[in-house]
């Protein structure tokens, strides 16, 4: 799911992450968000919503709509659509409101 | 309480404009920007822009944000930047309330401010809208032009105005297959050297066209797409399949406002400007004295005009703070005849129709 050639723009690989998505191992780049790193990966199914429990995935990729909530090092909610991803960050499908530690 | 002369919400191109405007008239600054970088959406922008050379036509998007940068540079005694902040207040006494890297909370009260938050991507209503795989234009771009990340293999745009035909193009540059683009109006919205660059390509344009249900389980599997009539009501008979794993919604975009309602300033719902907007005058303050806007917040239009408008507002909100710079008159008249030769045309007219009914003399 990465683009291999681009005829303007040329994306930084130098340095891979690994991290965890509901237990099995996965790896992005540094500088990438976390929803980033998980669709090249073909996640595509990020949470269940509230109610209806239906499949939630990102819809604008920039902080604003919700619809990308996942746990993330245990913090329910996280927009991980704009959060960068970190070595060994365990990351994890979200449903419901999530709970305060 | 932290300390600010003047405080600019949004480093985008209307808050970068306003910023270097305002602290090359001599007012002390402070950008706060939600993201972790500067830049709003033209980090994305892979496209050369329009208009004149004053709002960097020619340029790629992606390289204005370091030419406002070194600009903003040249004044670095008058700039404080702080990203990673949050506003979540804007209250009635001017105190401004901020989530610092989610974890810190400060107070700021400056003596005037810029709200320059942008917009945000508007949805479209149809069965099964929620699927993963159904994702706005501007989300697209971001996968694939900050990340390097395609979307999917097959996408059908939504929606034939400057983005759809834009992101459709830049798809296909990232190596990606769009299968079609639709729009429910009887003619291409877009600027047609867009339209005719994708249709070159061989992407169908299927205009008077609607998305009537989208099918799949986990993920989006197939777009029903439809005719409408000129009423925008479906023609029953004319429906036909889309195999797609994304469906890519660009159908336009609303101001973020919130801050500015929430501040108390006068609002109104104005259809041409792509919704709620602030009541303002011609130096784009609103009606709560010293709270001024820019951009997007102001009614959606290009980049280019965001960024004149910044610069405009920046110059004005300074100027009431007492920084009058010598040639005011000269730069105010500049940008206002800018932001007019920009809204030439008919997409201008309706802009211009709307600006009319929030601008107070």
């Amino acid at each position: 799911m990465r683009i291999e050639k681009h005829p303007i723009l040329d994306f930084d690989k130098s340095k891979k992450v690994k991290f965890t998505f509901n237990g099995q191992e996965l790896e992005g780049y540094e500088g990438e968000t976390i929803q980033a790193a998980l669709h090249a990966a073909g996640v595509k199914v990020l949470g269940k919503s509230i109610k209806m429990h239906r499949p939630r995935g990102f819809y604008c990729a920039i902080g604003n709509c919700s619809s990308c909530f996942m746990i993330v090092d245990g913090v329910p909610n996280v927009k991980t659509c704009v959060t960068d991803l970190k070595e060994g960050m365990v990351v994890e499908t979200q449903e419901g409101k999530g709970v305060i530690k | 309480m932290k300390q600010a002369e003047l405080v600019i919400i949004g480093g985008g191109p209307a808050g970068l404009c306003a910023a270097v405007s305002a602290a090359s008239s001599g007012a002390k600054v402070l950008i706060l920007e939600r993201n972790n970088a500067l830049g709003g959406q033209l980090v994305k922008q892979t496209h050369m822009f329009f208009g004149s050379e004053k709002q960097y036509a020619s340029t790629r998007g992606i390289d204005i944000p370091n030419i406002l940068l070194n600009e903003l540079d040249k004044y670095k005694e008058n700039v404080e930047i702080m990203t990673d902040c949050t506003i979540v207040g804007m209250f009635e006494d001017g105190v401004i309330t901020v989530i610092h890297k989610e974890d810190k909370y400060f107070k700021v009260k400056p003596e005037a401010v810029v709200v320059a938050t942008g917009a945000f991507e508007k949805s479209l209503v149809f069965p099964n809208n929620d699927l993963p795989g159904i994702y706005g234009a501007g989300a697209v771009q971001t996968l694939m032009n900050v990340h390097g990340v395609k979307p999917g293999d097959r996408v059908l745009m939504v929606g034939a105005g400057n983005i759809g035909l834009i992101v459709s193009y830049q798809l296909m540059q990232a190596g990606v297959k769009v299968v079609g683009i639709l729009d429910a109006a009887p003619q291409i919205g877009g600027y047609l050297v867009h339209a005719s660059k994708v249709r070159r390509m061989g992407v169908p344009i299927l205009t008077s066209h609607t998305v009537k249900e989208a099918i799949g389980t986990d993920c989006i599997e197939k777009a029903i797409v439809c005719e409408v009539d000129n009423k925008f009501q479906p023609i029953p008979g004319t429906e036909q399949e889309f195999d797609v794993d994304v469906l890519c919604i660009s159908v336009g975009l609303t101001p973020l406002n919130e801050l500015l309602a929430m501040r108390g300033c006068e609002m109104k719902f104005v259809p041409q400007l792509s919704g709620s907007v602030p009541v303002r005058n011609e130096n784009y303050e609103t009606t709560v004295e010293n709270v001024f806007a820019a951009g997007d917040i102001t009614g959606v239009e290009e980049a280019s005009a965001a960024m004149v408008e910044g610069y405009l507002a920046g110059l004005c909100a300074a100027a009431k703070l007492g920084h009058k710079s010598d040639d005011f008159e000269e730069k105010k008249a500049d940008y206002i005849k800018q932001l007019d030769s920009l809204r030439a045309g008919p997409v201008g007219e309706k802009i211009l129709s709307g600006i009319e009914q929030i601008l107070v003399k």
